[in-house]
């Protein structure tokens, strides 16, 4: 059931230029039962000349102290607000938003896990649920602008992980799939989750492959709860709330497969 | 003793061309759906009315992305009426809105005169309250807007729905106009019901770093806080030129806010954009109302219509 929730924040730090982790604390009791990677959630900048929930991606999940881990980018004066809470401060949050992977299409697969820039946080998430499903192996790929990089010791606990820097500074200089090529890695399925070239050469890559790859998108949005249809995507065929083509990537996503949306 | 009733039980009801609502509290049409994806927050017995997103005759796709973007204090929507079409919103989202006690409104849409005809003919038989008609979207190219820009084609149009509609009529006016209140009268010439104000303001922004427009539509529709000023103003001034009953909104925050219109002349309001802010927020007006009646021993909530002297 989807909510407006009072959090409080329990960790506020940079993990790169311009990029932040935060966590915030459920009120007692109030938890979600149960949180899909993927999915994501509304934080309401501490401003009130700024209306809308921003949609973040959770990063992890820890249900035992009830808490949600988001790493976002700063990009404009909204997410800056966030960025300057402090532990104990208090975020208003529209949660639990949207469909995440489906884990059922990946169980028992060798899954490999792209992530470009502020693309990344989602797939710490899906490795961590990846890694606890026998026989699923994941692989992860991630691509950073240069050396500051952030999130990977915490990909490394779930799988192999590569990097591609676009200045080369580390790993592979060019972008994830450059990586993955140069590497020669293999795999059954992909998620991928980054900005949109980036997701158009994977739904390339996996046709080429053979095989499903599940992309997360992401779009300007106001209501985040499927209602403004401010927030869609072209589909191939006709979706099922408006019967035209378009998706809702808050509602009937932010994952799809890449098969059924045009980008 | 009398008086203790009153702060315990203020009357809510209103009447809306001969539509009684259980309160004056609607929800702006566009921002609430056909009220499914809010349900999960609010109860919707408890409102006095759901207006839907418009409904044309046929499905349309909208406008491409980015359609929306956040400004000082609002934001700017361009969907491009996304709908649909009345065979799914007759079959899906009017089935939905009957398990509920509360008025049903549906905002009716269309491109040409013959569309909308289409559309208030389809829902004559239908289960339906009202009527509410888009003649004022900002963000469909041809058609609409025109219609509510021109005091001669918004009286014309509104005398062909009257002819065939079976329910109440309501004409939804633009702000974009230079005098509001031509237009209301317009309206009411036309043998309109009652009218709601306002919708959108036409506005733009511009991504100074990338030196495009925001909105892939370029222009699109301004609403939220930062235009409740222009919206009360209006109310008012429409109140001053015609009789019929008018639904107030704008940038509706709070139960204050809705106040705010019913004194400047509305018989309802309806609560907008600020859904996306709090999706609860169309229980808390109706609360806030309530609580607002009761501290000022106020008996019914009609006595504020126009009451500001």
């Amino acid at each position: 059931m989807k909510k407006k929730t009072t959090m409080t924040v329990t960790e506020i730090r940079s993990l790169a230029e311009g990029i932040f982790s935060m966590k915030l604390r459920y009120p007692e009791g109030d938890a979600p039962e149960k949180v899909l990677p993927g999915q994501f959630a509304g934080l309401y900048p501490n401003d009130p000349s700024k209306l809308l929930p921003r949609p973040i991606s959770i990063c992890r999940w820890e249900p035992d102290s009830g808490e949600l881990q988001f790493v976002f980018r700063v990009a404009g004066a909204g997410t800056a607000s966030l960025a300057a809470q402090k532990t104990g401060d208090k975020v208003d949050m529209l949660g639990i938003l949207g469909n995440g992977y489906d884990l059922g299409k990946l169980a028992g697969k060798r899954v490999l896990l792209l992530g470009g820039g502020i693309g990344i946080p989602p797939m710490v998430e899906l490795a961590a649920a990846l890694n606890g499903i026998p026989g699923s192996e994941v692989k992860a790929v991630m691509g950073y602008r240069d050396s500051s990089l952030f999130l990977t010791e915490e990909l490394k606990k779930y799988g192999n992980l590569l990097i591609a820097t676009e200045d080369g500074s580390v790993g592979t200089k060019g972008n994830v799939l450059d990586a993955v090529r140069e590497n020669g890695v293999t795999a059954d399925a992909v998620c991928a989750c980054g900005p949109m070239p980036m997701l158009r050469a994977v739904k390339k890559f996996a046709q080429e492959q053979g095989i499903p790859a599940y992309i997360s998108l992401e779009e300007r949005m106001a209501c985040g709860v499927g209602a403004c249809l401010g927030c869609i995507t072209k589909t191939v065929k006709t979706d099922s709330h408006s019967h035209v083509r378009n998706a809702r990537i808050c509602t009937e996503g932010p994952v799809f497969d890449a098969e059924e949306v045009e980008i | 003793m009398r008086e203790e009733t009153y702060r315990s039980k203020p009357d809510m009801t209103v009447n809306i061309a001969g539509v009684e609502l259980k309160n004056p509290v609607m929800t702006a049409s566009g921002t609430f759906g056909s009220g499914m994806e809010y349900s999960e927050f609010v109860d919707l017995n408890h409102l006095g009315a759901v207006v839907t997103k418009g409904v044309a005759n046929k499905p349309w796709e909208g406008n491409p992305t980015p359609r929306v973007a956040e400004v000082y204090g609002g934001m700017l929507n361009a969907i491009g009426l996304q709908n649909p079409g009345i065979d799914v919103f007759i079959e899906r989202d009017l089935a939905f809105l009957k398990q509920f006690d509360t008025k049903v409104i549906v905002n009716v849409c269309g491109h040409t005169e013959e569309e909308y005809l289409e559309v208030v003919e389809r829902l004559a038989d239908e289960p339906v309250d009202m009527l509410e008609i888009n003649v004022s979207c900002p963000n469909v190219k041809q058609g609409a807007i025109q219609f509510g820009q021109d005091p001669g084609c918004l009286e014309d149009i509104t005398a062909k729905i009257k002819r065939i509609a079976k329910q109440p009529v309501i004409m939804k006016l633009t702000p974009n106009v230079t005098d509001i209140s031509v237009m209301a009268r317009a309206a009411e010439a036309g043998g309109a019901d009652a009218i709601s104000l306002i919708n959108t303001i036409t506005g733009m922004k511009i991504d100074i770093e990338k030196r495009r427009f925001v909105l892939a539509n370029r222009t699109g529709g301004l609403s939220g806080p930062a235009i409740k000023p222009v919206a009360v103003r209006m109310v008012w001034q429409a109140a001053q030129a015609v009789k019929i009953p008018i639904i107030g909104m704008g940038g509706i925050a709070s139960a204050e806010d809705a106040v705010e219109f019913m004194l400047a002349g509305a018989s309802a309001v309806a609560v907008g954009a600020m859904n996306f802010h709090d999706p609860y927020l169309t229980q808390k007006v109706v609360d806030g109302m309530e609580q607002y009646l009761m501290r000022h021993n106020i008996q019914t909530v009609r006595e504020l219509t126009g009451a500001v002297q």
